[in-house]
């Protein structure tokens, strides 16, 4: 339906491109050149306003009808009805909109109700009509105007370009309002928790269960929401990715900037990224199904307790995720140190490893302590693995061997399924999301900053 | 010279000195050298590791068992008033027919138990096979014909021969009787393995056997198709902006911090802001390509902005020159000459965002894209899932045939993610140009 | 010395293409008419500490030094001059095996430090290296403190068995390339921290820790000013009692100052090699004149 009215509208702006062209032209007589811009920006000066402002009317009244219809319909209908409680009305405004959408309701539907479905149907069609009528006259009143503009003196050019640079501009700062919306969905959502929760018994409570009861009376009502678990588990299972991560990855830069020959470099690198390219839950996957077994297996016959779902597993497939991104941060860092330092220390008689170890790692530390950061942060923020092989409970324990479980698994736990929005529970993973925000972008903002500096010492 | 020289060092023979610790420096050297090697090697070995593991637990996925059934399409059960009336064939019982041609083939099975154990052979999509098959051809009706109908997961599973026969009875979750059933279809060549189309025409299911992955690709599908209309004209004009309008200030600075850090922020905390954005402020509808695509395609941004910047500062300055030299305004500058030698490095890194937007599953469980779906999307605003979901759907049912039909599933992904890169590699090789 | 010394003094067979040339300098076959030329001047000393026989460079398939022979004497500073591009720092890089560190080059010919082959399989270039030092155009100090800089060397060849003994090393080096008195009190600031020619100092100082035999020094003053550039040179001056120095230098006033011999290379070959005095007074070939008057390079 709207889709059509968007295909019609295109249609017609572009037809007012071509009527636009011709109409400069007709307008600029024998000579072209007496136009002040190339014809196409007429024909493009005409497709804007053609299209522009039915398009801006179209996308703001498709975004209000239905709330306006529903108001009406809301207001229309029967008094034992509009004064339910919110919650019971909210049920029959959605048993409306399942009449109309020609969805099966729960019960035979009430009189009340289905005369109130015809009333929204019949407010919907009026209000399609109106939009197609108003869309279209404005699209017709644009291209007109456009029209009698048109002369040798409009600078059609400057104004398309102005156009062009404003969407230019607003282009630009999604990135910011992105950010924004992040930062005000978790702070406006946290706030609402803090509220129930204290900020202190949050962030420092040892306890965490957030199933809340249904009723009162009901055992382990409270719901204890001590996050100290989580960040634990989250910290363990990213310290073991670390510790598999950070030598190899380290290595294999080193090896690969340093002793490989240029053919094996060639295959190698691009081999080793392929690790970096696997989705996340490709990982989770070989980490649930053939890693976790087998640690479960290996620590049987070591006579080892190994939970079935223990950090080291996560942990160490993550540490495999993040290999790539390891290695090759660390290799850009490593080369960034000049040749001059190498050609230094092999003057000296310096071996290979010794000039490594003693001048390259130096020189390298901070861009390599940089990208450490990120891959931390990365770790931090890594989902499906721990969702699909980290275990759910809450355990306050240093062992690798036991199940942990993490920041993101428990907002993953949290808000999957059907929730009210407003219980603690739910808010609760928007606290847990803002807590996995702030640290990664803390960690990001650092390692940027430390990668950047080392690069311009260098440059 | 009448600097005094300070005394020489002590005169030793560097030659001794530096030879005493060559074996050991050079023992060192290799020992290092070797910790380089193994690195290397176990980064290596994880990737093989994880290929061959997830393939030979996938390939088996892509047959399917068939069980040969003489059914005889009974008119008294079909359509005992003889009418052919289109409403009763439908609804007739057509898994009596299935039923009695599973007993036509073991005629000595009885009791309840036993019976019940017998029907589980076939799967439980075989009678829905036969009714479209009589509405298709009612003429069917009366005779008696040799269907090929779709055995159960577990008869499948071990005909593929991934439950240990020798294993005890109690262990495995196949018994003794099936066995010697399975073994006499066998014998009488009414078992057949044939590809399975089901994995790629079906929607999902909870019988792992009629479990297909269609429904989860026309969610991906959906999805990487809103992301990509947004978020690549978008990239690509932000890039623009950036590299050849916006001045140097405070402003574009923040942009430009922004833009960084948003590549590095987790992506679940995307989903929490289409959770709390899309859905709960504008009230979008869960579950919807739409909504995932709109998330996608604010975190799929800052990759494509970063390629396309790089894409353009790449282009030499003395082209922009010679356009403005020429009398072009910047915008025409712009987009005739800078922006189509840019393009194909923005359209490689594109490419590469929207790869690693196919792979992405955290935010979109946060919008509710993990529901149970058996309809396969018809469009952006049908419920729906993506493919690395179904994945992670799938990897938590315990049965073998849905393992098998997981690492199958990651198996397609990692093709069109294989795919993906490919096309990127070629377009970068293709169009590389030096300076 | 059992080899006799050898003396070629033959008049050129590029006097006529000299004379043709005279008329245009710059012409480029004058220059590639002196391709495969014997070296003009007396190549070997009395007391030589490395020899040089037939030694060709090349890298990858184009050759850069073309059948350079010649001799370096014990405790004599030799210059090596020439315009951009004619091999002196190629060969240079051959004596102390740094062009190992090249991909694609490839080093013919026999190098011999007190008629030791350094390129025998036998021989270990962690051991030439400490005797031979180098220092290089650009100073370039480790990103560590003053220092461990120097420190540096003694340390990974083991050469002092204690603090002490490694503090009164890293003081005398720092001393013999004067520049003790400048660093005394900052000895644990970062080397990078200095100015240009301190830094090059530094440098000296580091190499000469190791206390080597010779000391190659490659175009050691041409990031640095006038000032900072006669400091090297009284340096230089100094060290010649105790070392053996090569230095590339791309200023003929500089070879004129500090050296006793001279070579002058040119496309890789090398075309004249004599006492300083004499090649600056009194060149023998016409390249060489050409060059230290000026005409190109």
């Amino acid at each position: 339906m709207s889709f059509y009215l968007f295909l019609t509208l295109l249609l017609l702006s572009s037809g007012c491109y071509y009527l636009g062209r011709r109409r400069a032209f007709t307008v600029a007589g024998d000579h072209v050149r007496n136009l002040h811009s190339l014809p196409s920006y007429y024909g493009a000066y005409t497709a804007l306003w053609c299209g522009l402002p039915a398009l801006l009317v179209f996308a703001a009244w498709t975004a209000l009808q239905p709330s306006i219809i529903l108001e009406l319909v809301t207001n229309a209908l029967p008094p034992e009805l509009r004064t339910l409680p919110p919650g019971r009305l909210d049920l029959v405004l959605n048993d409306i909109k399942n009449l109309v959408n020609g969805n099966i309701v729960s019960s035979a539907p009430d009189p009340a109700i289905l005369a109130a479905a015809d009333h929204y149907r019949n407010l919907q069609l009026i209000g399609n009509a109106a939009l197609w009528i108003a869309v279209m006259s404005l699209a017709i009143a644009g291209a007109a105007h456009a029209w009698r503009a048109i002369s040798p003196k409009l600078r059609a050019r400057n104004r398309v370009e102005q156009v062009v640079n404003l969407f230019l501009v607003i282009s630009s700062t999604i990135a910011i309002f992105t950010t924004v919306g992040i930062i005000l969905s978790v702070l406006f959502e946290s706030i609402l928790f803090f509220g129930k929760v204290p900020i202190s018994d949050f962030l420092l409570g040892l306890q965490w269960s957030p199933q809340t009861a249904l009723r009162a009376d009901q055992a382990g009502s409270s719901g204890a929401f001590g996050a100290v678990p989580l960040f634990a588990g989250t910290l363990l299972i990213s310290g073991i990715a670390m510790l598999v991560a950070v030598p190899i990855g380290l290595m294999s830069a080193l090896y690969l900037s340093e002793y490989a020959t240029p053919k094996f470099r060639a295959t190698a690198k691009p081999a080793l990224e392929v690790l970096a390219g696997i989705p996340t839950v490709v990982y989770g996957f070989f980490a649930a199904l053939t890693v976790a077994p087998l640690l479960r297996d290996i620590g049987t016959a070591l006579g080892l307790q190994v939970a079935s779902e223990s950090a080291l597993a996560a942990g160490l497939v993550m540490g495999i995720m993040i290999i790539p991104f390891v290695s090759s941060l660390s290799d850009d860092v490593i080369n960034a140190v000049p040749q001059s330092m190498r050609d230094g220390s092999y003057a000296l008689g310096a071996t290979k490893s010794e000039t490594i170890k003693r001048v390259l790692l130096p020189a390298a530390l901070p861009g390599i302590v940089g990208s450490i950061l990120l891959a931390v942060s990365r770790a931090i923020g890594e989902t499906m693995i721990v969702v699909m092989a980290a275990g759910l409970s809450a355990n306050l324990t240093a062992n690798p061997l036991q199940a942990v479980t993490t920041v993101t698994v428990q907002i993953v736990t949290l808000l999957t399924g059907d929730q009210e929005f407003d219980s603690a529970k739910t808010l609760a993973a928007f606290a847990l999301g803002m807590v996995l925000f702030v640290v990664t972008l803390i960690l990001n903002i650092i390692a940027l900053h430390v990668v950047r500096k080392y690069r311009e010492q260098y440059e | 010279m009448n600097k005094p020289i300070a005394p020489a060092a002590p005169a030793r023979d560097i030659k001794a000195i530096v030879n005493a610790g060559l074996a050991h420096r050079h023992a060192a050297e290799r020992r290092f050298r070797l910790y380089g090697l193994v690195a290397i090697s176990l980064g290596l070995a994880f990737v093989v590791l994880m290929f061959a593991s997830i393939i030979s637990k996938g390939y088996p996925a892509f047959w399917q068992t068939y069980i040969e059934l003489p059914v005889a399409f009974d008119a008294a059960v079909i359509d005992p008033e003889g009418k052919r009336d289109p409403k009763v064939l439908e609804n007739a019982d057509y898994a009596a027919l299935v039923r009695a041609s599973l007993r036509s083939l073991f005629p000595q099975v009885e009791g309840r138990r036993d019976l019940r154990a017998l029907y589980a052979l076939a799967s439980s999509s075989a009678p829905l096979q036969l009714r479209a098959a009589v509405l298709d051809n009612p003429t069917l009706i009366g005779s008696t014909q040799p269907v090929w109908v779709l055995a159960s997961a577990t008869v499948d599973t071990f005909v593929k021969g991934n439950i240990d026969r020798s294993l005890d009875e109690t262990l495995r979750p196949i018994k003794d009787q099936d066995i010697a059933w399975v073994d006499k279809l066998r014998a009488d060549d009414r078992l057949e393995r044939r590809f399975n189309s089901i994995l790629f025409n079906h929607g999902d299911s909870r019988e792992p056997e009629q479990a297909g992955i269609r429904g989860a690709l026309m969610g991906s599908f959906y999805t990487l198709l809103v992301t990509f209309l947004l978020s690549f004209p978008i990239g690509v004009a932000t890039a623009v902006y950036l590299e050849e309008f916006a001045p140097k200030n405070r402003w574009t600075d923040l942009i430009e911090v922004n833009i960084n850090n948003l590549a590095a922020v987790p992506s679940i905390v995307f989903g929490l802001l289409g959770l709390a954005v899309f859905i709960n402020f504008f009230g979008l509808p869960r579950s919807a390509p739409l909504v995932g695509g709109l998330v996608l395609s604010l975190m799929t941004l800052p990759v494509i902005i970063i390629a396309g910047r790089a894409a353009l500062t790449s282009v030499p300055p003395s082209i922009r020159e010679a356009a403005l030299g020429m009398g072009a305004s910047k915008l025409q500058m712009v987009g005739h000459h800078v922006l189509p030698l840019a393009m194909p490095g923005m359209l490689t890194g594109s490419i590469i965002g929207m790869a690693r937007a196919l792979g992405e599953s955290a935010p979109l469980l946060m919008i509710g894209m993990v529901a149970f779906i058996v309809d396969i999307p018809k469009g952006m605003f049908d419920p729906a899932t993506v493919l690395p979901v179904q994945i992670y759907l799938w990897a938590d049912l315990p049965e073998r045939a849905f393992v098998e039909r997981t690492s199958a599933a990651i198996m397609v992904l990692l093709a069109f993610m294989i795919l993906m890169n490919g096309l990127a590699i070629i377009l970068r090789k293709r169009f590389e140009r030096r300076w | 010395m059992s080899t006799t010394p050898l003396e070629i003094n033959t008049p050129l067979d590029g006097a006529t293409t000299s004379s043709r040339a005279s008329g245009n300098p710059l012409s480029s076959t004058q220059i590639t008419d002196y391709d495969h030329r014997q070296t003009v001047g007396k190549i070997t000393v009395d007391n030589p500490k490395m020899t040089c026989r037939g030694v060709n460079v090349y890298y990858g398939a184009k050759q850069a030094l073309k059948n350079v022979s010649l001799d370096i004497g014990a405790n004599e500073v030799i210059a090596f001059i020439g315009p951009s591009g004619c091999g002196k720092s190629t060969f240079l890089r051959c004596l102390n095996r740094m062009n190992d560190t090249i991909p694609g080059c490839r080093v013919a010919g026999e190098i011999r430090l007190d008629q030791e082959d350094i390129y025998d399989r036998s021989l270990d270039v962690v051991q030439l290296r400490a005797r031979v030092g180098m220092v290089f155009q650009k100073p370039n100090p480790f990103p560590k403190s003053i220092y461990e800089n120097v420190a540096y060397g003694p340390r990974i060849h083991g050469m002092v068995q204690n603090k002490a003994e490694l503090d009164a090393l890293v003081i005398a080096s720092l001393e013999r390339a004067g520049l003790l008195k400048e660093v005394e009190k900052r000895l644990e600031e970062p080397g990078t921290g200095l100015s240009g020619g301190q830094q090059q100092r530094l440098c000296i100082a580091r190499a000469i820790a190791v206390n080597p035999e010779v000391i190659l020094m490659d175009e050691p003053c041409s990031a640095l000013d006038p000032i900072a550039t006669a400091k090297i040179e009284e340096l230089i001056d100094e060290l010649r009692e105790n070392y053996t120095i090569v230095i590339v230098t791309h200023s003929m006033q500089q070879a004129a100052r500090v050296s006793q011999r001279t070579a002058y290379f040119h496309l890789g070959d090398l075309i004249e090699i004599g006492e300083t005095d004499q090649i600056f007074t009194n060149p023998r070939h016409k390249l060489t004149e050409d060059y230290i008057t000026g005409r190109f390079g």
